[in-house]
């Protein structure tokens, strides 16, 4: 089994109601709980704030806010268990974050 | 995730009501955006780290620290808001102000305080429910609009008028007892339509709006934890509710068929509300006032310990709907009336029953009038008159819950002769 990162970015206008988030919720609750199931979680991994600084180096140090588009902030990441980079992806494909118009990049985690 | 039921409305509503009281009606909108965004933050994270033991201190901390985060603001920048200083003389105030957050009796009380705030008797039954589906079981106004088959301009227009007529009251959460027992039939009146809106769903969506119906008993539950508010009317109306819950698992069957009372599987029933209600109802049975509440109660308890519905004590019933058309007459308990009369003396009595219904024309636009007709002329071998009720209930028929339950039925009343024989 390889390692591989699943990478969330941008999706979710934030939701309307208490009662939408309890169905997205519950939406993310059961696709952990059926990739756990199968034994595919090695790490539920981080939720990031969409708040941010990205520092540049040249000409010089400069500081300025995320150049990201929120479509493509990373708001998260998840460690997984696969067989290979197509057994990580179609495992992705379940995720609650597509409903919301996100993507996932899944990234090979380099192990020696 | 069983426990998590309903977890963000049930604590948007608890947060709304006690944020309020600390900052203030004045400050309502902020209140809600504050505690909007506590949820937001929470689902960003759960959603990946998964929910907490305790979700709810969870929150509350969450929300806790974003009022403070706002009050450090107003604080660098030497600009209280106005509406905000005259509540809060110091970060210090607010701090000890929130720290209450955390003792369950005074969440209780809030929402108490807040549900009574909502029934506000310059304020229409329509306004009040809306107020208090929205700001305290945080519905949307979309989904108000959705469960009440009103417009959505109509439910929004409705709220905002009835939220500006909150934040103008300066004495939200300064209510004494007197306002408590004046308001309090209101209250009961607005979680018992709050409960009847679920349980008889207009709602295009689905005919069963659970979601209603458990919105209306928590609330319904708080009014029996307080000794001003716990009346016997309190628990008759707590009890009725939790007898027809207690059946809402039967109402429709496998394929989302609507299955009338007589005809559900009884072994469905939920038998722990089924004995909390009866207990509720023996509660109730103090004092000497005998509300609608009470004889509903009672009725739904008859059927209920009815083993099956062939031993359904209609005569008792048909004596308690005698009663509850002297305390609180309407055409609509008229018609369940001549029903139960029907089962007792078959339906030519209950026919002729509705047809004496003084104000039978109120029923008209009431999809289970016609069919009530439909029924009994079926039952009576009417079938050319059945099917004919029955086809003008199914052109009031709300959701398709209750247009497949009438198609099926005007299946039953066979083929139309009418339109068998082209001759007539």
């Amino acid at each position: 089994m390889a390692q591989f990162a699943f990478l969330y970015r941008g999706g979710d206008p934030m939701p309307a109601s208490p009662a939408e988030m309890q169905q997205r919720m519950e939406k993310w609750h059961r696709w952990f709980k059926d990739l756990a199931d199968k034994g595919h979680i090695k790490d539920r991994g981080i939720p990031l704030d969409r708040s941010g600084a990205m520092v540049t180096g040249a000409p010089k140090r400069n500081i300025t806010d995320g150049p990201y588009a929120e479509k493509d902030l990373v708001i998260g990441l998840t460690v997984v268990e696969a067989r290979d980079l197509a057994h990580a992806s179609e495992l992705s494909m379940a995720c609650p974050i597509f409903e919301q118009g996100g993507c996932v990049e899944v990234r090979p985690i380099l192990m020696l | 995730m069983e426990p998590l039921e309903h977890l963000f409305r049930r604590e948007a509503g608890r947060m709304v009501a006690t944020l309020t009281r600390i900052f203030g009606v004045a400050n309502l909108a902020l209140v809600e955006d504050v505690v909007q965004d506590a949820l937001c933050r929470a689902l960003e994270t759960w959603k990946i780290r998964g929910v907490p033991d305790d979700p709810a201190a969870w929150l509350m901390t969450t929300a806790k620290n974003r009022a403070l985060d706002f009050l450090r603001r107003e604080h660098t920048a030497h600009a209280f808001a106005p509406q905000v200083s005259w509540h809060v003389e110091s970060e210090q105030a607010i701090r000890s102000g929130i720290e209450l957050l955390d003792a369950a009796a005074t969440i209780t009380d809030d929402q108490l305080r807040m549900m009574f705030s909502c029934c506000s008797p310059r304020l229409t039954e329509e306004s009040q429910i809306a107020l208090v589906l929205h700001i305290l079981c945080g519905f949307s106004v979309a989904e108000i609009a959705s469960a009440f088959l009103s417009r959505h301009d109509t439910v929004k227009k409705r709220i905002t008028r009835a939220k500006a007529l909150l934040a103008s009251s300066k004495r939200l959460f300064e209510l004494t007892d007197a306002d408590f027992a004046e308001r309090l039939s209101s209250v009961q009146r607005a979680l018992y339509l709050l409960f009847s809106e679920g349980f008889h769903g207009s709602s295009t969506e689905s005919a069963v709006r659970a979601e209603l119906c458990d919105a209306a008993m928590r609330l319904a539950a708080l009014l029996c934890e307080n000794a001003t508010t716990a009346t016997p009317a309190t628990y008759a109306l707590c009890s009725l509710m939790f007898l027809h819950a207690a059946r809402l698992p039967s109402r429709l069957d496998q394929s989302g068929n609507f299955t009338q009372l007589l005809d559900q599987d009884r072994s469905r029933w939920d038998q722990r509300l089924l004995c909390e209600g009866q207990r509720l109802l023996e509660a109730s049975a103090t004092g000497d006032e005998l509300t609608a509440y009470h004889v509903e109660a009672a009725i739904a308890s008859l059927h209920a310990s009815a083993r099956d519905a062939a031993s359904t004590p209609w005569r008792e019933i048909v004596s308690l709907y005698d009663v509850l058309m002297r305390v609180r007459p309407s055409p609509v308990v008229a018609l369940h009336r001549a029903l139960a009369i029907a089962q007792c003396d078959g339906p030519m009595r209950g026919l002729e029953e509705i047809l004496a219904i003084s104000d039978r024309d109120r029923l008209a636009s009431y999809p289970f009038y016609s069919a009530a007709l439909g029924e009994l002329e079926l039952r009576n071998g009417q079938l050319a008159a059945a099917r004919q009720h029955y086809r003008e209930a199914l052109a009031l028929a709300r959701n398709p819950t209750e247009r497949r339950f009438l198609e099926r039925r005007i299946t039953e009343c066979g083929p139309d002769a009418a339109k068998d024989s082209p001759g007539k």
